[in-house]
Parts: C-alpha cells; sequence; structure tokens
C-alpha cells in the first residue's frame, strides 16, 4: 500500500465526485484507487469480473457497497473513499447522479473544495450535468474539475472535447463558478487517470491525480472573519468556564476583545487551548476551548467575534433551499431550523419562486417544493439567528431544516446576502463610509504586494474599494507626465483628488505612493479629512535587493537620479496610523496586521 | 510573532473527530462511548478526553464482553479505566443460550449476534443510553462507506441504509423520538494508518499484543491462532512458536495473528505500508458472506 508513511505533513482535500449512472464515475473512483496501489488484495479478488472483458475486474463493484446497489447495478447513497497522494490525504464523496438522489449530491458536495464531475464523451453535455454544475455553484464549491469521459469510445478524439468544453463555458457563464478545468479521460482504459497512456497525446495538461495533487486550496480558507459560535460550555469546577467550538472562520489571539452574541457584552480572551494544549492563537477549523477576561454568562447557540466584526443578528432572512423530503414544503408548517449551534422554530414566509435547475427558469407563484427541488424563500425564525451569507462563509451561511413530527431532514439551507428588516431584525450592517488608506514607504518596501492583497480581501467581504498608485495612473490619465519633481507633484496631486473624490462616494481607497515628502501628505490629510496613513517600513538595503523594479540597478549604473531614499530624502511618518515592517514580518502577517487594524478602525457608518 | 495557518490532515482530523464528540454530548440525553479494547477505542477516547479537557470524561464507556476476549485486553481495559476515573461498565449475555456458545462457534454469524448484538442492545436498552459512540471507520468495509456520521437507529435499533438523512456541512440533525437512537462514528474519515499515525503522534497507550513478540500459535483455517485458555491444539496441529502480532484484536478465538518482526510504532506503521490485504482478513467473522457486514449492521452490530 502506498500509504507515504514518512510525511505527516499532507494536507487535507476534500472532493466529491459526481456523475449520472453510465458515466463511469465509479469506474474513474475505482481506477483511481487501483492504480495508486490503494485497493487491498482481499478487496480486488471479491471483485466480479468486468462484464465486457472478462480479464478486467469490475472497478465500479468497489465503490457500490450496499446489497441493493449490487442487485440494481447503481449506486443509492453518498459513499466515502480515502485516498493518499503524494502531498495530500483525499476524502472522495462519491455521489450517485440520476434525479431522485439530488439530496445525496447536496450532501457530499456541502463539504467539499473540489467537485470532480463526469460526462460522458459519447452525450456531451446532457440536462443532468448542468444540474450537477448548478447545484456545484450554489453549494459555493471553490473548484470544478470536468472529467470527459469514455474518450476511448470517440477514438479519442480531440474536437469531440473541445466541442464539450465550450458548451459548458457557456452553460457556466451563467452561474457563480470560480474555478473550470476540464481534462479528457478513459477511465475504462486508465488514459489521464493516473498515467498519461499514449492515446491523448494532442492533450498536454494534467492527469486527474497530479491535478489532485497540485490543486492549491490553503487560500480558501476565510482567515479573516473571526466566528466561534459556542458548542458547549465546559464547568468542571467553579473556578472554570470554557466555552467550547469550532472556529467557524478567521483567526483569534489571546488578549484580542471579543463581543458575545446576542448580548453584545465585551471582554478579551484570557485563553486559548486545542485538545488540553495552551496556544497563543487559533484559526478556522480548529476545535477549541477559548476562556474570557471577565465573568460572561454565555451559552450554547451563541456566537464569539472579534469587536468591530460580527455576523447580522435576524430572525427574518432570504436563502435557498434544497427540499429533501417526500412530503413536500408546507409554507404554513413550523420547522426546526438548525444553524450553527443553535435549533429554533421557523416557518417559510414566502415561496418567492422555485428554480427549474435544468433551465435556470425562475418559475413564480408556485405554492411547494417537492423532492429535489429548489426555491427562494424568505425564512422567519421564532428567535434570531447570528449569521453570515453562505456567500461569505460556508459554515457561518448554513442551515437545516427537519420536520418536527418525522424528525427527518427535508432542507439544506444556504443564506442569502441580501437582509430583510421587518420588524425584529436587530442590527445591519451600517452602509460603508468611505475613506483614503495611504500607503507610503521606500520603492521595493511592498506597498502594491500588500495592497493588492488587502484589495481581494475587501473585495470578498463586499467591500468597496478602489487601488490608486502611480503606475496605475501613469498608464491611463498621466501618461504624458514624466519624472520631474513638477511632474511627480501633479501625478500624487491628482491621484489625491481622484481618491477624495471616490471615498466620498463610500469607496475605500487603497493608494501606493512613495510620496516622501511628510509635507505632501499632511495637505492630503487636511484636504480628504478620513485619510490615514500607513508606513510600509523596510530598511534601504532590504528594498534594494528586492528590487522587484530593476529600478535600483538603474540607479547603480546612473540611468536614473534623484531616486527616493539613495541620493533622494525619504521622510517617515512621523506618527503613523499603522507602521508596517515588511523585512521583520511574512505578507500574511503583514495583511492580517493591517486586517486587524482596518476592522478597529471601524470604517462602516457608525 | 509569525503565525502558521497551517492545519496537517491528522490535526484536521482531530478537529472534527471533537467536534462530532462535542455535539453528542451537547444534544443526547443519555450518551455513552462504545470501547472495545482495540487501537481505535483507544484513540477515541484519547479524542473524548481531549475534547472536554479540562472536563473529566462526562459519560460512561460500555465494554460488551463475549467472556472469549484475550487476557491482555481485559487487563488492559481495567487499567485504563482505573487510570482515568472513567465509568466503565463491562455488559455480558448471562442466557442459557449465549452461554452455550463456545469458543469453536466464535466465528459464527450466530456467535456474534447472541455474544455481542444482543447484550449491546439490552445493554443500551438497560441504561436507557439514547446515543451511542462507536470507533467504526468508513474504510474498512463497503457498508460502513455509506453510514452517515450520526447514524439513525429505529426504536428497534434498525439501521434502514436506503432511508439515511442527509448530512450536510457539520450541520447534524441529533433529532430523534423517544425510544429511538443514534451511533455516532467520530473516526469515520480516518483510515487505518492514520489511527497508527496518531497513536505514534500522542503517544497513546495500545495493548500490547498490537507488538511483534514470540507467541505459541496454531495455523487453523488459514489464521494463526494463539495459544491460550480458549484455544488448545488440536490432536493434529504443530504448536508453532513465531514472532508475531495482531492486526486487529477481537474475540481470541476468531481472531489471527500475523508473523510480524514490528516490536515498534515506527516498524508497525512501516509494515502497515507494505501491506497488501485489509486488516478485516484477520478475524474469521467476517468471512461468513461477502455482504457480512452490511448483514450485521442491520441487525443492530456496530
Amino acid at each position: 500500500m502506498n500509504n507515504n508513511a514518512n510525511n505527516r505533513d499532507l494536507e487535507l482535500l476534500r472532493i466529491v465526485a459526481i456523475g449520472s449512472v453510465d458515466d463511469g464515475k465509479s469506474t474513474l473512483i475505482g481506477r483511481l484507487l487501483h492504480d495508486t496501489g490503494l485497493i487491498y488484495r482481499d478487496h480486488l479478488e471479491a471483485l466480479p469480473k468486468s462484464d465486457t472483458s472478462p480479464e478486467e475486474v469490475d472497478l465500479a463493484f468497489l465503490t457500490d457497497g450496499l446489497m441493493a446497489e449490487q442487485e440494481q447495478g447503481i449506486t443509492i447513497d453518498v459513499a466515502y473513499r480515502y485516498m493518499a497522494a503524494s502531498k495530500r490525504r483525499i476524502i472522495i464523496a462519491d455521489v450517485p447522479g440520476h434525479e431522485q438522489y439530488t439530496r445525496n449530491m447536496v450532501t457530499g458536495a456541502s463539504t467539499a473544495h473540489l467537485a470532480l464531475l463526469l460526462i460522458d464523451a459519447r452525450k456531451g453535455l446532457l440536462e443532468q450535468s448542468k444540474r450537477h454544475l448548478f447545484i456545484s455553484s450554489l453549494l459555493g464549491i471553490p473548484h470544478i474539475l470536468i472529467a470527459i469521459n469514455k474518450m476511448d469510445l470517440v477514438d479519442y478524439d480531440e474536437q469531440v472535447f473541445q466541442d464539450i468544453c465550450r458548451d459548458v463555458i457557456d452553460f457556466a457563464k451563467k452561474l457563480k463558478i470560480r474555478d473550470l478545468q476540464f481534462i479528457p479521460v478513459s477511465a475504462l482504459k486508465g488514459d489521464m487517470v493516473v498515467s498519461r497512456g499514449d492515446k491523448l497525446d494532442w492533450y498536454t495538461g494534467r492527469t486527474i491525480l497530479t491535478y489532485l495533487e497540485t490543486l492549491e486550496v490553503t487560500g480558501d480558507l476565510n482567515l479573516i472573519d473571526f466566528r466561534l459560535p459556542i458548542q458547549l460550555v465546559l464547568r468542571p469546577n467553579q473556578d472554570y468556564r470554557g466555552y467550547a467550538g469550532t472556529i467557524e472562520g478567521g483567526s483569534v489571539k489571546v488578549g484580542e476583545e471579543v463581543t458575545i452574541l446576542p448580548s453584545k457584552e465585551t471582554t478579551r480572551i484570557k485563553s486559548i487551548s486545542v485538545g488540553g494544549e495552551k496556544r497563543k492563537y487559533a484559526f478556522t477549523p480548529q476545535s477549541v476551548v477559548v476562556t474570557f477576561d471577565d465573568e460572561i454568562d454565555a451559552s450554547r447557540g451563541e456566537v464569539i467575534a472579534r469587536t468591530n466584526n460580527i455576523p447580522h443578528t435576524a430572525n427574518v432572512f432570504e436563502a435557498f433551499i434544497c427540499w429533501m423530503d417526500s412530503v413536500r414544503l408546507e409554507t404554513k408548517q413550523t420547522y426546526i431550523l438548525k444553524h450553527c449551534y443553535k435549533s429554533t422554530r421557523c416557518t417559510i414566509s414566502t415561496l418567492e419562486y422555485k428554480l427549474n435547475v435544468n433551465t435556470l427558469h425562475r418559475q413564480k407563484n408556485t405554492k411547494t417544493l417537492k423532492f429535489n427541488e429548489i426555491g427562494r424563500v424568505q425564512i422567519e425564525t421564532s428567535s434570531p439567528i447570528f449569521f453570515d451569507s453562505y456567500e461569505q462563509n460556508r459554515n457561518m451561511g448554513n442551515f437545516i431544516l427537519v420536520d418536527e413530527a418525522t424528525n427527518h431532514t427535508v432542507a439544506a439551507g444556504m443564506i442569502l446576502p441580501k437582509l430583510h428588516s421587518k420588524g425584529s431584525s436587530l442590527s445591519q450592517k451600517p452602509p460603508q463610509k468611505g475613506g483614503v488608506i495611504w500607503f507610503t514607504g521606500l520603492s521595493g518596501s511592498g506597498k502594491t504586494t500588500i495592497a493588492d492583497r488587502v484589495f481581494k480581501e475587501l473585495k470578498k467581504r463586499n467591500i468597496p474599494c478602489e487601488r490608486l498608485d502611480g503606475d496605475i495612473l501613469r498608464d491611463s490619465v498621466t501618461s504624458h507626465l514624466g519624472f520631474s519633481k513638477k511632474d511627480r507633484e501633479l501625478n500624487v496631486n491628482i491621484a489625491g483628488f481622484l481618491a477624495e473624490r471616490l471615498a466620498a462616494h463610500g469607496v475605500i481607497v487603497l493608494a501606493t505612493f512613495i510620496s516622501p515628502y511628510r509635507k505632501d501628505r499632511e495637505q492630503l490629510k487636511e484636504r480628504i479629512g478620513n485619510f490615514t496613513e500607513i508606513y510600509v517600513n523596510a530598511p534601504l538595503e532590504v528594498c534594494r535587493s528586492r528590487d522587484v523594479k530593476g529600478l535600483y540597478k538603474q540607479v547603480q549604473e546612473g540611468q536614473i537620479t534623484s531616486f527616493t531614499g539613495v541620493d533622494s530624502p525619504y521622510e517617515p511618518p512621523e506618527s503613523p496610523d499603522l507602521e508596517i515592517q515588511t523585512d521583520q514580518d511574512s505578507l500574511d502577517d503583514s495583511v492580517s496586521l493591517f486586517m486587524e487594524w482596518f476592522e478597529k478602525k471601524n470604517f462602516s457608518g457608525n | 510573532m509569525s503565525i502558521k495557518y497551517y492545519l496537517s490532515y491528522l490535526q484536521q482530523l482531530e478537529a472534527e473527530s471533537i467536534h462530532i464528540i462535542r455535539e453528542t454530548m451537547a444534544e443526547f440525553a443519555k450518551p455513552v462511548v462504545l470501547y472495545s479494547i482495540g487501537k481505535d477505542s483507544s484513540v477515541l477516547m484519547h479524542l473524548v478526553q481531549k475534547a472536554f479537557y479540562p472536563a473529566k470524561i462526562p459519560f460512561p464507556m460500555l465494554h460488551i464482553d463475549t467472556g472469549y476476549k484475550f487476557q491482555e485486553m481485559i487487563s488492559f481495559r481495567d487499567h485504563y479505566a482505573k487510570k482515568n476515573g472513567a465509568d466503565l461498565i463491562v455488559y455480558k449475555n448471562e442466557s442459557d443460550e449465549a452461554q452455550h456458545l463456545g469458543p469453536d462457534e466464535a466465528h459464527t454469524d450466530h456467535y456474534i449476534y447472541h455474544k455481542k448484538t444482543k447484550p449491546l442492545l439490552e445493554a443500551l436498552a438497560k441504561f436507557g443510553f439514547d446515543a451511542a459512540i462507536g470507533g467504526a471507520r468508513r474504510d474498512e468495509d463497503k457498508a460502513r462507506a455509506k453510514e452517515r456520521i450520526f447514524s439513525h437507529r429505529n426504536k428497534f435499533n434498525v439501521w434502514d441504509p436506503k432511508n439515511q438523512r442527509p448530512e450536510l456541512w457539520h450541520n447534524y440533525n441529533c433529532q430523534i423520538h423517544k425510544g429511538e437512537s443514534m451511533r455516532v462514528f467520530p473516526l469515520s474519515n480516518w483510515t487505518e494508518i492514520d489511527i497508527w499515525r496518531y497513536i505514534k503522534e500522542e503517544n497513546i497507550d495500545v495493548v500490547p499484543l498490537y507488538f511483534a513478540k514470540k507467541r505459541k500459535v496454531v495455523s487453523r483455517k488459514g489464521l494463526y491462532l494463539m495459544i491460550n485458555e480458549f484455544v488448545q491444539p488440536h490432536d493434529d496441529e504443530e504448536v508453532l512458536d513465531i514472532m508475531c502480532r495482531y492486526r486487529t484484536l477481537g474475540c481470541s478465538p476468531s481472531t489471527g495473528a500475523i508473523p510480524s518482526e514490528a516490536t515498534t510504532l515506527d516498524l508497525i506503521i512501516e509494515e502497515m505500508c507494505s501491506f497488501d490485504t485489509s486488516e478485516r482478513q484477520t478475524r474469521a467473522i467476517d468471512a461468513t458472506s461477502s455482504n457480512a457486514m452490511e448483514k450485521k449492521k442491520r441487525d443492530g452490530y456496530f
């Protein structure tokens, strides 16, 4: 067994494999496990021989575990399979693709980093595959890989592959999909699954296995918005009150100020422990116990968050739900809604429309949802829940509905960003107040790198923002300006003007300019008002050694003169709003530092 | 302070298991943890301790004793419970029917039902446990691969594999009616090698039978059975004295040892990587039919 005995630093990748009855999905997974040597001999020997070629065992039987499945030759339920690749451990949720079991697909997809979707090369993009694509996007799976299978049955024809890719891309344009990739394969013969084979020479991309081993997933974690819903309160004795739970987003440090919802009481984190070991910090998805500086009486279902970055509180909200029970939705009926660790009664106050998952058509004036149907609804709960939109945080934005009489899980729900503030809605995010965040520092100190990353973080959180720097301006409005002192001043002035106008309309402007003169920056501050100064600080030698744009080299060779820090002065801010020392902190740390400052600064309107 | 936001997969599995264990405690009135003394049970108990630290283990441990377990297992069990101050319940089917079943029948479905499944169901009913946490893993068997982490049982303790509740995100539906129960499997996503690596990393005690040592065995029906109070050599059997160890532990008369030189955890992990058969291969009880596990599970077996 290839089990990477010596590598304990493996990453975990959760994938969901989706395909219809005949797409050959079980065969593909069987092939992956078989060709990576992950199938034990006794399991292999127990397999029946394949119908089509008697020498080959039927790999599909490896995953079809239940008696009824083997009798009917279909996959009924989600099966979990485990693979060890060279850099990661892979959990495969193998789900059936036929219509009546869509609920299983939602089940398998809910925790996945990647959807592996199978399409039969002979059949192309069927309605079924469209449904799979839609559900993958609805469930917010960050990466989708389309395996176009049975290439052996279409003579490994590149045109067939290209046509299907085009059809999929056309359809996917209507959906929210971040990352879509294609690989031609023959699961039966093994081409492009683990080994390349010799029939698909025209295809130069990765094999399925290489793709699974190299897919970048750590960046998908939301490490900014700290959320710790309380799962359990531990009280071993009178002097200890620990709050146990799984961090569902972001990270937290000892000493940080936090707010508990719904009481809005604030306190500081006194200690953090993971499995009984003391830690200085913890992050998602760790299961932790925290204690507070103050005696606060919080209980299961309440949420701990950072004071200036708390989730929404509401008892009326909108969501997509996927109905999963044979008994249809009744809008007047009461259901139990479980969100994080809180169970509360609810009703579906409005069924806005039913979505045809094959055509994406919205059917209004609908009264109910049947098994496997998806609808957009408004839900009213008997007591408020503390949530983020599903788009922003899958853990804080999901819920299940349970029928009180049967205890069946009747629906899976994904909360939408838009909020209705009807009646007892407790709080809503105030509108954004604009502002200019001015990054100053030497060339090569890391202003642009940090600001670009911050820009992405703000975008993720739907905060209106814009980037401005010398290059951006010179590429557009100020291309006629040179590098004389006068032209530079003009460039900075134009930047200041644009930044001011954008900020006045609620935009956070991330401006990165060397802006060496203290006086210039002070003038900007006076003019703009909501102006904060970030000093990106690194010693000249460090900046020189980085020399991202090759400017220091040109200075050395005499091609540039009057260069800030070398033969022209730089006046560091006397009291910047934040100083980031990029020679000491990593990029990740610098961005975290900034985001923490940003949250405390509270740019939102109140 | 430089911060690393990286968890190895073992740390992720640990976090997931702790989450599941805590959720069971929070949602059920009277949970119990099924303790089988094997390596998976050792890992499970370790995670249970972590989940509630600094509080004590908040529920009892239940061991269903067939009467034919290895002596080494029984002493390990008692030592563990004493050392950790755990509330250990040992339950046995004392009925005549069960008493009649001797060591030679230990591999039969009949034996499993009367010695394991029936007393388990009796014990759950007697103490009124509404959730039973077990150490089963999905990689053990293809029927287990399809079972939910929170697996519902009706009032007859029957598992209905075709009507399982969908399990979404980590949001578990723990609602049950009176008389029904939940089986909970926090180690669902762990594989055999993960268990050993975690035992190594966390320095967890396991029954010494897992380590290779010279042991007196007979070869019977394809298994190396250790000579002890329940297994005596037949006249035509040769007693072998070989270096061997156990890959899984069950009833002594139906669990075979494997020839092995692995005397340390490192050697066990190294050996694991060279195996080409599954661990259940050393258990005679699973061999009775190809869907043996699913049938046993439907009856109420763990």
